[in-house]
């Protein structure tokens, strides 16, 4: 058995049923072992593409996705995607080829320090010299990548490593000594957690990705304590969105009533979030009244980051939640819920209605049409809040984008990943014309392996969120933002990969265009032609707070104060 | 405020790289750093002297448990010993020089490691401060060169730097 059929093995091993990837020089050892084995492979167009698939595979399904990219260009065209997995906390394992060992440090053709390279955006990275370390590398890369915080994990494999002869045995012992997560909460934190809310007159429960697995435990404590839930945009999801007790998305275009809610809240409970800049603004005036925030994280390092903490309780969201449900009880909160009702109905998401086609009336429409039930990616700019705002989803795992990376380009990949987790649901990918275009050449993957994705394309022929910000900050001056001069008709790009496409121009044909897109037979790119002035609101400007938020349009609206 | 940190770490490829590329990123401020094998094999020890406020430090010591083959960091705020290694190279022209450098010598319990027509090599352990003290001491006779090695920390007394005990398995 040579190393390449041992890496196969042990991915085997692992339960791996989908590589995506991309071959190349070093990595063919590798896709000749590949030609034999049960493994399903998905060959994309790009790397980056693959790594941003294998990313929204892992979020959609909850398992580890696994990609696969030859040594130097093909390892490097990976970068973006391992940042944006390791900053979104995903489990993702790479396997690069590279060159042979002898030829390492010689500047050799399609050689660079990828495990160099990736160090500073993986959880962990091997370069792997011996071909019996194979089964050992592969289990601790799973391991890793899935266990604790979970993250990106890299496997870089010398070409006459894969070659090399396997001698070895793939019963490995698991032996990290430097690596042991705290998964169970400490019991006198949680009674702690407790007391605070016991006592407390105005507490949020505000939820991030890292419990989007504890969405049933969450419920559950919600649902007994009545405490008011905020999801970040990486929480989407966790906490269903069609919830009385669901108050929106916190933070730069969060709902009036969570960004009221959280400057207003006595005690804070935290779980699996990081106290992202665009959650809360300036640190220093972040919720004010909070004389209590507890902050569950299994990522130690994470708690007293960003924002002070008062009852720090390290653990697994779904362990700290279940203990935290057995000492829970009903609060009286009446008059608490009073307050949010009034922010709530008298502040609800909404748009100033306009002549054009607007993309939030797309996106409801298409919430509207679907009754919510699909699994929305998104690229990154004002579509992706859009799609945030104005869809909200009521599964876990149900909403994936990119968070804080900001990756723009990923809505296509990330629907290519999140159909393969998911073949049986509607997989819909609301894309900006500026996102869709980075990383468009997936289309291919689309035709080739039938996915049925429904690409939504938001045209706004610009660069929407910059020029908002051009607009709002940088007195209208629209600096390299146009895009609508040289777009290309997208409906008919997609017909020249042979996918159905349909160009949606006018509001009176808002719901024919839905249509057509739904009840298409397979992949459909729809490009919905939308009003190019649009700003996303409600918003907090970079580095304000809660009380600077603004409603609308300064120059449509009047501010509105906290 | 300054803090000496002891971690230690599996002996892997790279294993510095990870800790002062961490460094690099997290912007914490690095000031020495000194690293050498154990007495088990497979075990580095790095020491670290970092300056940050108290919230630096806590990062600085939960950012370096995150890494995977990092076993256990202790930041020094318990009674321990440090010590630096200096090598000065001075200049002395005469015999007037060479006795006045004889007296710095032992004055500060130095070493002459080298003797040449014109120069000496000195050899000093002592914590930052001594050795800072040493350098002045000499360089109105001219140092050519210096060269210090980061500084090392050693808890006193019973407490050691051991591999934390096994939590439980995830």
């Amino acid at each position: 058995m040579k190393g390449s059929e041992a890496l196969l093995k042990a991915l085997e091993r692992e339960g791996v049923e989908v590589i995506f990837g991309h071959p190349g020089g070093a990595i063919m050892p590798t896709y000749d072992a590949l030609y034999d084995s049960k493994i399903r492979h998905i060959l994309v167009r790009h790397e980056q593409g693959g790594i941003h698939a294998a990313t929204a595979y892992a979020r959609a399904s909850g398992r580890v996705g696994v990609v696969m990219a030859t040594s130097g260009p093909g390892a490097l065209n990976l970068v973006t995607g391992l940042a944006d997995a390791f900053m979104d906390s995903t489990p993702v394992v790479a396997i690069t080829g590279n060159v042979p060992r002898a030829l390492i440090g010689t500047d050799a053709f399609q050689e660079a320090d990828v495990t160099g390279v990736t160090m500073p955006i993986t959880k962990h990275n091997y370069l792997v010299q011996e071909v019996n370390d194979i089964p050992r590398v592969v289990r601790e890369a799973f391991h890793i990548a899935s266990t604790g915080r979970p993250g990106p994990v890299l496997i870089d494999l010398p070409k006459d490593v894969q070659l090399a002869e396997f001698t070895g045995t793939f019963d490995v012992e698991l032996d990290l000594p430097g690596y042991k997560p705290t998964t169970k909460g400490h019991p006198k934190q949680i009674e702690r957690a407790l007391d605070a809310l016991e006592k407390a007159e105005r507490p949020i429960l505000m939820v991030g990705g890292g419990a989007q697995h504890a969405h049933g435990e969450l419920l559950a404590f919600a649902e007994r304590t009545g405490i008011p839930v905020i999801t970040t945009l990486m929480g989407l999801g966790a906490f269903p969105g069609n919830h009385p007790l669901w108050l929106g998305m916190p933070g730069m275009h969060g709902t009036v009533a969570a960004n009221r809610a959280i400057h207003h809240a006595d005690v804070i409970l935290a779980i699996g979030l990081r106290f992202d800049d665009r959650v809360t603004g300036k640190v220093s005036r972040f919720a004010p009244h909070a004389h209590t925030i507890i902050h569950v994280d299994i990522d130690p390092a994470e708690i007293g980051k960003v924002v002070r903490t008062h009852v720090p309780i390290v653990g697994d969201a779904k362990l700290v939640l279940r203990e935290l449900l057995k000492g829970a009880k009903p609060l009286k909160l009446a008059a608490w819920w009073r307050e949010l009702e009034e922010w709530r109905t008298r502040h609800p998401l909404r748009w100033r209605p306009r002549p054009h086609l607007q993309s939030q009336e797309v996106i409801r429409a298409f919430h509207e049409a679907t009754g919510g039930q699909a699994v929305v990616t998104t690229g990154v700019g004002q579509h992706q809040m859009f799609a945030a705002q104005f869809f909200p989803v009521s599964r876990p795992r149900s909403f994936i984008t990119s968070g804080g990376l900001g990756t723009m380009g990923v809505g296509l990949p990330f629907a290519i990943g999140a159909k393969v987790a998911r073949p049986e649901e509607l997989v819909i990918d609301f894309d900006g014309d500026g996102s869709f275009q980075m990383t468009l050449q997936e289309l291919a993957t689309l035709v080739k392996y039938r996915l049925d994705v429904k690409v939504v394309i938001l045209n706004n022929g610009y660069l929407g969120m910059v020029r908002q910000w051009q607009d709002l900050f940088h007195a209208r001056r629209y600096s390299e933002v146009y895009l609508a001069d040289s777009n290309p008709d997208f409906a008919r790009l997609a017909e020249a990969y042979g996918i159905k496409g349909v160009r949606v121009e006018r509001k009176e044909d808002l719901m024919k265009g839905v249509e057509a897109v739904l009840s298409a037979d397979g992949p459909v790119v729809a490009e919905f032609k939308v009003y190019h002035e649009e700003g996303v609101f409600p918003m907090i400007p970079a580095g304000g707070a809660a009380e600077d938020m603004i409603l609308e349009h300064p120059a449509e609206r009047e501010e509105v104060e906290a | 405020m300054r803090h000496v940190i002891s971690v230690l770490v599996q002996d892997h490829p790279r294993v510095l790289n990870r800790i002062t590329g961490l460094f690099a990123r997290r912007g914490f401020n690095l000031e020495s750093l000194a690293v050498g094998t154990t007495h088990v094999p497979g075990l580095s020890r790095i020491s670290l002297v970092v300056s940050g406020d108290d919230h630096t430090l806590e990062q600085v010591e939960k950012q370096l448990n995150r890494l995977i083959e990092v076993l256990k960091v202790t930041d020094h705020s318990e009674p321990h010993v440090e010590r630096e290694l200096a090598l000065v190279k001075v200049h002395v022209a005469g015999v007037e020089e060479r006795l006045a450098v004889k007296d710095i010598q032992e004055a500060f319990r130095a070493r002459v490691v080298d003797v040449a027509q014109k120069s000496l090599i000195l050899e000093l352990t002592g914590d930052s401060k001594k050795v800072d003290s040493f350098i002045e001491a000499l360089r109105p006779y001219g140092i050519l060169e210096v060269m210090r090695t980061g500084a090392v920390a050693m808890s006193r007394g019973e407490r050691t730097l051991k591999v934390r005990e096994k939590r439980e398995a995830v």
